[in-house]
């Protein structure tokens, strides 16, 4: 399991790349894992970042996209002009949440 | 008298049912059953019926010839489970009060969560799926003036139940246009919200590579926001167009519309259960089993299969006041047509991916688990006779409840792996 050292903290990641505790994520790593997908953080980006957070350690797991239409109240269409083309793998990167588990 | 109420007679309710009227005394224990139907469909069927492989009558029988003596039974529509009452609220009025409720009512397709998927000229407009009888019926004839084109198979979202039917669909679909002599004029097409052919890594590569070998086409992380009739064209949240002639669709799957309303779902209406005892989150006498309950595993009969034998056991500790041992591991056995005649093997739980290697039943022999062979194919057709005659009166099967690595072989992991090691004190690229 990889660990990178970031502004002097040691963050722990899977072998994709994803935070494995999200108590080692703050906002300020927020924007060093956007820029590292090519994304600049808006204070939108945050409010679904902030909400997903907050519903996953609430939950137990990352919502899905249709959670954050229907429960977070944020619309798919806008999460693809937020977070281009995997806006749930993006979204849960950058939030230090667990890639949500497409059920088999 | 103490009552266990059991809401849904399809697989697990009619198992549950069947393997504990043997099991507890008739004057201490009432049972019964609540369905809305008269019939039991054998849902795994429905997939073989657009290629004409299974007439309807043969997957559908009336449902109270299959439920043991001793067990009443209620037809009517339910309308809501009042926890605090501790009662069930039929659709005509009717009160059933309960001790301990067993809520197995599945999931079912929402094509009105999707704009263009109900609307009543979608099938005209070439617009079918397989996931109700009435539909594979709708689909049988259409694929019988199928002329050649552009043939699209796809799932809205997941979780859906038997999530390798769409999968297998395609495989069987691209067998049957070869046999009727229009492959060479069909583009076929798998689109999907996925990343890759299937959710778990081998098993994605396995069936990815199967797709290329048959020359279908695969379109991946397709998250669908509707279907534009008049240009017959799935179109995606970010814009993206796939057209078609046939489009062979999976809508969104959600839970009975009374568990939305009685509290006790997700946003997709699954009840939110212990996922190894199938207690309903809150509750002491609630519990949701098969395709109803949001186990993070497969929906499908084979689950709903082991997790029964796990919930007997644990119900019988419950209602003695002792606690519940048994734990589901989320085993899920499930056979993959793969057309010709041929068929894979998956073999999972929560914790182990689908692998490789075989698969040991005794009396049959190994079957190979994620490669396609004629055993079994013959395995998933034997299935249907099974269903009828053992699994549904409840008598055991050859097949461990938990999950066993027996036969399975762990991909390796090279030592001398070249691949770049991350460097410490940098983030390394990701690719997504």
């Amino acid at each position: 399991m990889p660990v990178a050292t970031i502004d002097g903290r040691e963050i722990h990641l899977d072998d994709e790349g994803f935070l494995t505790d999200p108590s080692e994520w703050d906002e300020a790593l927020a924007t060093r894992l956007a820029t590292n997908i090519g994304i600049e953080l808006t204070d939108r980006h945050l409010e679904v970042i902030r909400w997903a957070r907050a519903d996953a350690d609430e939950q137990g797991e990352t919502p899905t996209l249709r959670r954050l239409q229907n429960v977070g109240g944020f619309p798919t269409k806008e999460l693809f002009q937020l977070f281009p083309k995997k806006p749930a793998k993006k979204l849960s990167y950058v939030a230090g949440l667990q890639k949500p588990v497409g059920c088999v | 008298m103490r009552r266990l109420l059991v809401l849904g007679a399809g697989t697990a309710g009619t198992m549950v049912v069947n393997k504990l009227r043997p099991l507890l005394a008739r004057d201490a224990w009432d049972i019964t059953i609540v369905d809305q139907s008269e019939e039991h469909h054998y849902q795994p069927g429905y997939l073989f019926v657009p290629f004409g492989t299974y007439r309807p009558d043969e997957i559908v029988k009336p449902r109270r010839r299959l439920i043991a003596d001793g067990v009443r039974q209620v037809t009517g529509v339910i309308d809501e489970v009042v926890p605090a009452a501790h009662v069930v609220r039929l659709a005509d009025g009717t009160e059933l009060p309960y001790d301990q409720l067993v809520i197995a009512t599945g999931t079912h397709p929402a094509p009105e969560e999707t704009p263009g998927l109900d609307d009543p000229a979608a099938k005209e407009r070439g617009v079918h799926t397989f996931y109700t009888l009435e539909d594979a019926v709708a689909l049988r004839d259409a694929l019988a003036g199928f002329d050649g084109g552009r043939l699209v198979v796809n799932l809205v979202d997941l979780p859906i139940k038997c999530p390798v039917a769409p999968l297998e669909f395609a495989f069987l679909a691209e067998a049957w246009l070869r046999e009727h002599g229009l492959r060479e004029r069909t583009e076929v097409t798998y689109v999907t919200p996925l990343d890759g052919a299937f959710t778990k890594p081998l098993a994605s590569r396995e069936l990815g590579g199967m797709f290329a070998a048959r020359g279908i086409d695969l379109e991946p992380d397709f998250m669908l926001e509707r279907v534009d009739l008049d240009a017959q064209a799935l179109v995606s949240y970010d814009e993206r167009e796939v057209p078609f002639d046939l489009l062979v669709t999976v809508p969104l799957n959600m839970g009975a519309a009374y568990v939305g309303r009685s509290g006790l779902g997700d946003e997709l209406r699954h009840v939110k259960v212990d996922p190894h005892t199938f207690l309903a989150d809150g509750h002491d006498d609630i519990f949701a089993l098969g395709d109803a309950a949001n186990l993070p595993t497969s929906k499908a009969g084979s689950v709903a299969h082991f997790a029964v034998d796990v919930f007997v056991d644990n119900l019988l500790a419950h209602i003695a006041g002792r606690p519940m041992s048994a734990s589901f591991d989320g085993h899920a056995n499930c056979f993959i047509e793969s057309g010709d005649n041929k068929a894979l093997l998956l073999d999972f739980n929560y914790d182990t991916e689908p692998l490789l290697g075989y698969f040991p039943l005794p009396g049959v022999g190994p079957l190979t688990l994620l490669a396609e062979s004629e055993a079994n194919h013959l395995g998933k057709l034997a299935f249907r006779w099974i269903y009828w005659h053992v699994l549904l009166p409840g008598r055991p099967l050859p097949l461990a409840t938990a999950m066993s690595m027996l036969g399975k072989t762990r991909p390796v992991v090279a030592e001398d792996d070249d691949r770049e090691k991350p460097r410490p004190g940098e983030l390394q690229e990701v690719s997504m």
